[in-house]
């Protein structure tokens, strides 16, 4: 049984419950008992609290629901020399997040019951927050037939991509959303056009012209979104998508939602924080897929979450060794290693004015959770007592020596950031503080 | 000119590239002699890493070092442990342990002399990477242009082909820019960039676009962009883009033709262009020789030295 | 670098004397014109080179053969300089294989430029004897190198420059010691 822990004076804010105030919040038994708002007048209003209960002080910080990252690569089972269930979740739960949804572009590919329970096993075993498989929607990910949607339901994952690979074939993606209904659950999709794709390896744009470098254009992730929208309509299907880059794509899915599809979707820090100049040098840390875009592109997607178009702010954490990246550009993996700075990099958001403060909230933690049914996000009393707690004004500078996570490839190294999370609970546990 | 390595066009000044192309005219003279060899790089230790197949730039180079008396190691790559697996980062620090001055590098892959002259002390002279950038042909082509032209400022210049995947085009137009001349690029939509480059004229037409045009350079068509669907035939490509002679009128009428080699004739120049007076082909391969001399030159320089 | 720290050491007559002296002294040594070439240093040497063979010419009525030398591809601190000097023509239109070289340098200095020269003489062939002619030394020898036409011993200051001006590049000829700035 979890100690009692009384979280005392923390600016809380829980989107779900319109809450923004100063309060205490009281965690009894792993839940949240009791929640205490200041008066309007800003009156003490304190409640009783039980003897020789521990205590947080939360003066200067926010208290929030705990982050829900909806996508992120744990790399195991295959790739452990890239990150374990146990590093990745480590790295999670100091970037504030109580829960990861992850990737099955693991070796062998989570695609069977099997492979589903051995993740779920091994997070029990290692992991330090919770830990929600992804399956994928094909066999072995090679998008020819579908995999076993229902038995990997049964067995606990929470939503079926082939994450990584896009689903070429319309056939295939339009079987998979019409099967996942029986089920509730939602197919979440790479959008990528591996032919337009061809071999680029940075974004089509003035940059890669510049650096001598192919490109990839928009129109590779916005022809397949055009397409997974209207199979979407045409099925009634539950469609999420994954890692939205470009200013064309933010625009087809609001037009969805306007038109009423079943449609979410989300982005990734690095998309709204860095442009693909960001590749000048050659630099293999800032190559990732989808890449970096320009900065019409940036500034759509920060419009697209201020709408709400976009729902919410997922990592896309993808740790690689450094052997990875330590090559020709056109050879380096793909991915940024980001569960450690996302909370910095989007804080800055509502700095710019991008987002409120509850609005930032709500992209990491109460919407997330929504999009695949997840008891998380909320502070209601009686849920889960998964609480993050974080210091708006802290400074501090991104340091991948540091990092957790087995992954150092991040292209924001040595960059000065606000904003920090001093603490993680996960079901009334100290999963993670920062003294 | 005081820089430490060749890796882009965009590095040299005006004035460096003036200074390059001076004293190559110098060089020319000492291939003349029958000593055809100086000391100015003796003791020094030049490596040609050719990842790339290329019997000429590399012949090119390796006789340019050894007539700056430079001691050469030649790395093969199907010779070598590449074939076994090793990573290019271990490849250049085995090279590095040798105590070598010069890396001339051609590598398949863009920003490959960047990543060198990152993790090694060497001097990093880029023979072609990807399709990023040629510079020491760029600075050939200069020279020939200079040799026959006089000036640069105000000519046309008008580039020819496969534009996307050429780093000769790009190296061209960048030195060609700084010296103050007029680039244009022609081909098909396929073959060209989606927006012009800075203070380039795009054509489609191969017929407007060579009006007026001082010099022409062609670029090679290679095979494999006809089967990944950038033009449909050979064929097609020859009767709307061929240089024929009669296209060839069209330019002004010293216009001098330059190919970076070697020709496919027939796909993108005529035989009996190939063939005429104004080809000035061959004199690029002596100039290659002495700009790449006058490029290692200039990069010997003390740079440990205030 | 001129003015009130230039001091003038030798005029346009004393340029002009120094010359027919230094060609006089040439055939004297030689016993006469014949089998000589005058090879002028870039840059400062080329110019009186050109003279010198004139006033040969005027004495002894013979075309002597001149030619231009750019050391700057056998100098020795060409892994200390970070720029190098600009290469200049090298033109030895003729075979000095068993024929007098007389190398002509307006200063003489180190020795090394003469020590470079020699070097590259020796790459266009195999002389019979190489002499030297300058038109000042100034002393500070680093190697075992010494003239034999001296048109006039300037000792100076290692830190203090000789700057010599000819008719041929738009000057009234002259050669001026400039003090070293402190």
């Amino acid at each position: 049984m979890p100690e009692s822990i009384f979280i005392r004076n923390g600016h809380i804010i829980d989107p779900s419950q319109n809450i923004d105030a100063l309060g205490d919040i009281l965690i009894e038994g792993g839940r949240i008992a009791a929640i205490e708002l200041r008066g309007a007048k800003g009156k003490a209003k304190t409640m009783p609290v039980p003897e020789g209960v521990k205590t947080i002080d939360a003066t200067g910080l926010h208290v929030v629901p705990g982050f829900v990252d909806l996508h992120v690569h744990l790399r195991e089972p295959g790739f452990e020399h890239k990150e374990t269930i146990e590093s990745g979740t480590r790295a999670a739960v100091k970037g504030g997040f109580s829960a990861v949804c992850c990737m099955p572009n693991t070796s062998p590919v989570n695609d069977s019951d099997a492979v589903t329970g051995f993740i779920l096993k091994r997070a029990a075993e290692t992991a330090l927050c919770r830990v929600y498989p992804i399956g994928a929607i094909t066999k072995g990910q090679k998008g020819e037939e579908l995999a076993e949607i229902g038995g990997m339901h049964d067995a606990g994952c929470v939503g079926f991509s082939d994450d990584g690979r896009p689903v070429m074939n319309s056939l295939i993606m339009r079987r998979a959303l019409e099967y996942g209904k029986a089920f509730g659950t939602t197919m979440i999709s790479h959008a990528e056009d591996l032919h337009l794709a061809a071999e680029g390896v940075m974004h089509e744009g003035a940059a890669s012209t510049l650096f001598g470098l192919r490109g990839i254009p928009a129109a590779a992730e916005e022809v397949m979104i055009a397409r997974d929208i209207i199979l979407a309509q045409m099925t009634g299907g539950k469609l999420h998508i994954a890692h939205v880059s470009t200013k064309g794509s933010v625009e087809l899915i609001r037009r969805a939602k306007k038109d009423g599809v079943n449609i979410t979707c989300e982005t990734c820090p690095h998309y709204f924080s860095l442009t693909d100049m960001a590749v000048a040098g050659y630099n293999t840390a800032a190559r990732v897929n989808p890449p970096l875009r320009s900065e019409d592109d940036v500034a759509a997607i920060k419009a697209g979450l201020a709408d709400g178009t976009i729902d919410a702010i997922a990592t896309d954490h993808a740790p690689h060794h450094r052997d990875d990246k330590l090559v020709e550009f056109d050879k380096a993996m793909c991915g940024i290693s980001g569960i450690e700075t996302a909370f910095a990099l989007s804080l800055r958001l509502v700095g710019e004015g991008v987002l409120t403060m509850p609005q930032l909230v709500a992209a990491l933690s109460t919407r997330p959770a929504r999009i695949f049914g997840l008891p998380l996000g909320a502070l209601a009393v009686g849920s889960a007592a998964d609480i993050t707690i974080f210091d708006a004004s802290a400074e501090w500078t991104l340091d991948t020596r540091q990092f957790i996570s087995k992954g150092k490839n991040s292209p924001f190294d040595g960059l000065a950031v606000t904003g920090l999370v001093v603490m993680t609970l996960i079901e009334g546990n100290i999963a993670y503080s920062l003294k | 000119m005081t820089h430490k390595h060749l890796i882009s066009m965009r590095d040299l000044t005006r004035s460096d590239i003036q200074q390059i192309l001076d004293t190559a005219a110098s060089f020319k003279d000492v291939l003349k002699r029958d000593i055809k060899k100086v000391p100015a790089l003796r003791g020094k230790t030049v490596v040609n890493l050719f990842y790339e197949p290329s019997t000429r730039t590399r012949t090119s180079f390796e006789i340019a070092e050894k007539r700056l008396s430079t001691d050469v190691v030649n790395f093969a790559v199907s010779a070598s442990s590449v074939t076994k697996g090793e990573s290019l980062y271990d490849t250049i620090k085995n090279i590095e342990s040798y105590g070598v001055d010069f890396v001339v590098v051609r590598h398949s892959s863009s920003g490959v002399p960047n990543f060198i002259a990152q993790h090694m002390d060497a001097s990093v002279i880029n023979a072609g990477d990807g399709i990023n950038e040629h510079p020491t042909q760029a600075l050939l082509d200069g020279l020939t242009i200079l040799e026959h032209k006089g000036s640069f400022a105000g000519l046309e210049v008008a580039i020819i082909g496969d534009i996307i995947h050429s780093r000769v085009a790009r190296s061209n137009m960048i030195g060609l820019q700084t010296l103050g001349a007029n680039v244009r690029f022609i081909g098909p939509p396929t073959l060209l960039p989606p927006q012009p480059p800075p203070g380039v004229k795009m054509y489609y037409s191969l017929e407007e676009g060579l009006q007026g045009v001082d010099v022409i350079i062609m670029l090679r068509i290679q095979m494999e962009r006809m089967n990944k669907s950038f033009f449909p035939t050979t064929a097609d490509y020859f009767i709307h883009w061929g240089l024929t002679g009669d296209r060839l009128a069209l330019a002004a009428s010293d216009a001098i033709v330059m190919h970076p080699g070697p020709m496919n004739r027939g796909i993108e120049i005529a035989s009996d262009v190939a063939d005429g007076p104004q080809n000035v082909i061959l004199q690029q391969v002596t100039n290659g020789l002495a700009v790449r001399m006058s490029v290692l030159y200039h990069l010997s320089g003390g740079e440990h030295n205030a | 670098m001129r003015g009130a720290m230039a001091k003038e050491l030798l005029n346009k007559k004393d340029v002009e004397r120094i010359v027919s002296r230094i060609a006089h002294e040439i055939i004297e040594k030689n016993k006469g014109p014949e089998n000589i070439c005058l090879v002028g240093i870039q840059r400062g040497g080329v110019h009186l080179a050109h003279r010198i063979a004139a006033k040969i010419k005027a004495i002894e009525r013979v075309d002597l053969p001149v030619g231009s030398l750019d050391i700057s591809l056998y100098r020795d601190d060409i892994n200390i300089r970070r720029d190098h000097p600009v290469v200049r023509k090298t033109a030895i239109p003729f075979d000095i294989n068993g024929s007098k070289v007389v190398l002509i340098d307006d200063v003489l200095f180190t020795g090394r430029s003469i020590r470079a020269a020699m070097d590259a003489l020796m790459d266009y062939g195999r002389p019979a004897a190489i002499q030297l002619a300058v038109l000042v030394d100034r002393g500070h020898r680093e190697l075992p190198i010494r003239a034999d036409y001296v048109g006039k011993n300037i000792p100076t200051a290692k830190r203090e420059k000789i700057d010599v001006q000819l008719s041929e590049d738009g000057f009234e000829d002259n050669v001026q010691l400039v003090k070293a700035k402190d």
